[in-house]
């Protein structure tokens, strides 16, 4: 498939149009095969160097990546910088200045704060990937869940996707709404209203305050999870009433279309926003899956701004 | 020490407080105004400058500018912001006391007018803390802060929590007639916040307060002037149920007044995309119908001021994620071109204009009235209102440049200022 992807750097969904979507996700499943082999890896970025730059601690999207360049053939460096809360951003501009001698070829970071791989990109010469900033995008993310749906249902237009749980501080659940939207799913947030952000329906969702109703009809429940600091703020008064209303289990699930499939992010909270067996059911979790798409998606980004990096440097020099 | 008589030939006279706008000559005699006229005579060794039909009025007055000095001098010292305000055609500044240590007590007001009188640039007319510490618990010495030369108090950018605290200096400020600073934004709704609620704020995924939080904190501060009949003074105000809140306050007799900076009329929340750190401010950008009411409570005077809000802050406090940075920008030198641009637009007339930038603010301030008449005191800007211009950062002479307007097309540019009848500033050829 030719096509040109226009972008320099993958800082989040928004930006990018149906065509980028579609060309990411063929350039992934084409890597689902490779990653089923015994021989898993190749050389299509040999000589490159990636560095996973992780601000806050993540073992899987971390892992994802590293494998991901792995299999690519690149050489790939994790770093994780520990944050302390009050100095972090001036440890974020020295480490890119850094980095940028050392003539990196892709830079993929997570940050606590939005916008810092925004930053990081106005101030770096190679290829950036969001792994996820504060509360704003994962995109990533939004690209395996979609490979994911698309590989179960076939399809994505006109698939009903119910967002359940702290969609107020979600990035996951920001770049899927951006990305199933412009790929012509229907999109619902199902959350009480002091976990949903300010005029979320603006960005082209259904709100509902129960599973009850935002769940019926649905071809795929995503839920997400709930962080225990968020505990804290008065958000919600405990975790068994949030279960209680919240948690997605078989009684709650039962309005969904029968063949409706349970998907999360990871990691989950057993108990808190999902029932430990429906997690575990192979018929309805794509949890599993959403793991192994993980790394085909993230070896496509990886490849298709590796590509870019190189255009743009013969660009430069002719 | 005296200077030779200064003849400003061939001006666009206008005078805020007589309203009028007429073509002449000013005399300036030992720094007052000695004359106006046509074709004045030109007197024995007098220095003459052709104004070439640009603008002369009072100079402006800002009654909202954040002190660097001391203890962060490497921001802004108090002569690089007496340096930016007369390019900037201020005469006089109001600087709120956020600095390390705050002033607070007499000797430090006392110091800084001094050192402000030395520098010999802008006035400078300092603000004393109105708490100890700025921590909104044990009020600070108003009568002997006065004496020492404080016109007013303020705690800066924190929202005074304690009703009580407030109260109390509100009513305790009566003894001395002193007019109180107060932030607009309650503190518990805009903890950690760095955005307005809204669509907006939800696309960037950051942590945010709704517009509510501004009126919320307006009430409660208009209640307890009410209450205890002291002079309060608000701002920046920055949204139009804020405007309301305090038309309806000034119609039933409460001494309040208010400002808003020259950001809040020129850019909406729309200019945070990107996360450029330039456009954090305290309070937040917000949408365009607030904007909008802003300018019209302005042009009504609902709004008494316009101010730069000029807040210096360095790379080190600006570099850094959205979330992470200082709020507030520089505006010494962009008050003027960016606060003529509702005239250019026709909102407000440019006498008008003048009006929130010279008589109102002196008058909050208990400063001298700006006037052109004979003895006035000669603290003049010569402008051309309508030259456009290209603002640039780097020619700013703030030591800070974390301004969102660099490069920013503007209309209106300060030729000359003086103070106390003496040539401050000249704009380079």
């Amino acid at each position: 498939m030719m096509y040109e992807f226009n972008h320099r750097h993958l800082l989040g969904i928004e930006g990018l149009n149906p065509l980028d979507l579609r060309y990411l996700l063929e350039r992934a499943e084409s890597y689902v095969a490779l990653n089923r082999q015994t021989e898993k890896k190749i050389a299509t970025l040999r000589g490159r160097t990636i560095i996973n730059l992780f601000f806050e601690n993540s073992t899987r999207t971390r892992t994802s990546f590293e494998l991901a360049g792995k299999r690519l053939g690149a050489d790939v460096i994790n770093m994780s910088v520990a944050s302390s809360s009050v100095k972090k951003g001036e440890t974020l501009i020295d480490t890119a200045m850094t980095l940028n001698a050392m003539h990196v070829d892709v830079l993929v970071v997570r940050h606590g704060d939005s916008g810092a791989p925004h930053l990081l990109a106005r101030k770096l010469n190679c290829a950036v990937i969001n792994a996820g900033d504060g509360t704003h995008e994962h995109p990533t993310q939004a690209l395996l869940d979609a490979l994911t749906i698309r590989r179960r249902k076939g399809r994505l237009e006109g698939l009903v996707v119910a967002i359940c749980g702290d969609i107020a501080h979600s990035r996951v659940a920001r770049s899927n709404i951006l990305l199933l939207n412009a790929l012509g799913a229907e999109v619902r947030v199902v959350a009480p209203p002091t976990l949903l952000p300010a005029e979320i329906d603006r960005l082209n969702v259904r709100v509902f305050h129960s599973m009850r109703e935002g769940l019926v009809d649905a071809d795929i429940v995503m839920m997400l999870r709930l962080q225990t600091e968020r505990m804290q703020g008065a958000l919600i008064p405990s975790m068994r009433e949030y279960f209680h209303f919240f948690g997605l289990d078989r009684e709650k699930l039962a309005v969904a279309k029968p063949d409706a499939a349970v998907m999360h992010p990871g990691p989950m909270n057993r108990g808190v926003e999902i029932d430990s067996d429906l997690a575990d059911d192979i018929d309805r979790s794509l949890i599993n899956e959403q793991v192994e798409m993980g790394v085909a998606v993230r070896m496509a980004c990886l490849d298709v701004l590796s590509e870019r990096h190189v255009t743009a440097q013969k660009g430069s020099q002719a | 020490m005296s200077h030779p008589p200064t003849l400003l030939r061939n001006a666009r006279l206008l005078d805020p407080t007589a309203g009028t706008d007429q073509p002449g000559d000013t005399l300036i005699i030992d720094g007052k105004i000695a004359a106006t006229g046509t074709s004045l005579p030109i007197p024995e060794g007098s220095e003459t400058l052709d104004a070439r039909g640009a603008c002369l009025a009072p100079g402006l007055i800002d009654l909202r500018t954040h002190g660097r000095d001391p203890g962060q001098e490497h921001k802004e010292t108090l002569r690089s912001q007496v340096d930016a305000a007369v390019a900037g055609g201020i005469t006089a500044m109001g600087v709120i006391p956020d600095t390390e240590p705050g002033i607070e007590d007499p000797t430090s007001v006392a110091w800084l007018v001094q050192r402000s009188r030395a520098l010999g640039k802008a006035r400078v007319l300092p603000y004393a803390a109105m708490t100890q510490g700025r921590k909104g618990q044990q009020l600070t010495e108003f009568g002997l802060l006065q004496e020492a030369g404080a016109v007013a108090f303020a705690d800066g950018a924190k929202a005074t929590t304690d009703a009580l605290v407030l109260r109390r200096a509100l009513a305790y400020a009566r003894t001395f007639n002193a007019v109180l600073f107060t932030h607009p934004e309650d503190r518990a709704l805009t903890r950690n916040a760095c955005a307005t609620e809204g669509e907006y704020a939800t696309r960037l995924g950051l942590p945010a307060a709704p517009a509510a939080a501004e009126l919320l904190q307006v009430q409660r501060d208009l209640l307890l002037a009410e209450l205890t009949g002291g002079r309060l003074h608000i701002g920046p105000i920055t949204t139009g149920a804020a405007v309301e809140a305090i038309r309806a306050a000034k119609a039933k007799g409460i001494h309040v007044t208010c400002d808003t900076a020259v950001a809040y009329i020129t850019l909406n929340e729309i200019a945070i995309a990107d996360y450029r750190t330039f456009t954090k401010l305290s309070p937040p950008l917000r949408r365009e119908e607030d904007r909008q009411a802003v300018i019209a409570g302005l042009a009504d005077g609902t709004i008494d001021a316009l101010s730069s809000d000029h807040t210096p802050e360095d790379q080190d406090a600006k570099r850094l994620p959205f979330v992470a940075a200082e709020p507030g920008i520089i505006g010494l030198e962009t008050l003027l071109p960016l606060g003529l641009a509702p005239v250019h637009q026709g909102r407000i007339s440019l006498m008008d204009l003048l009006r929130r930038l010279t008589v109102a603010p002196a008058a909050i301030l208990g400063q001298p009235v700006p006037s052109l008449a004979v003895g006035a005191v000669a603290d003049l800007v010569l402008f051309d209102p309508d030259a456009p211009v290209r603002l640039k950062a780097e020619t700013m002479r703030s030591k800070s440049k974390n301004t969102p307007f660099d490069g920013f097309p503007s209309q209106g540019k300060v030729l000359a200022t003086l103070v106390g009848g003496r040539l401050v500033y000249r704009r380079p050829a």
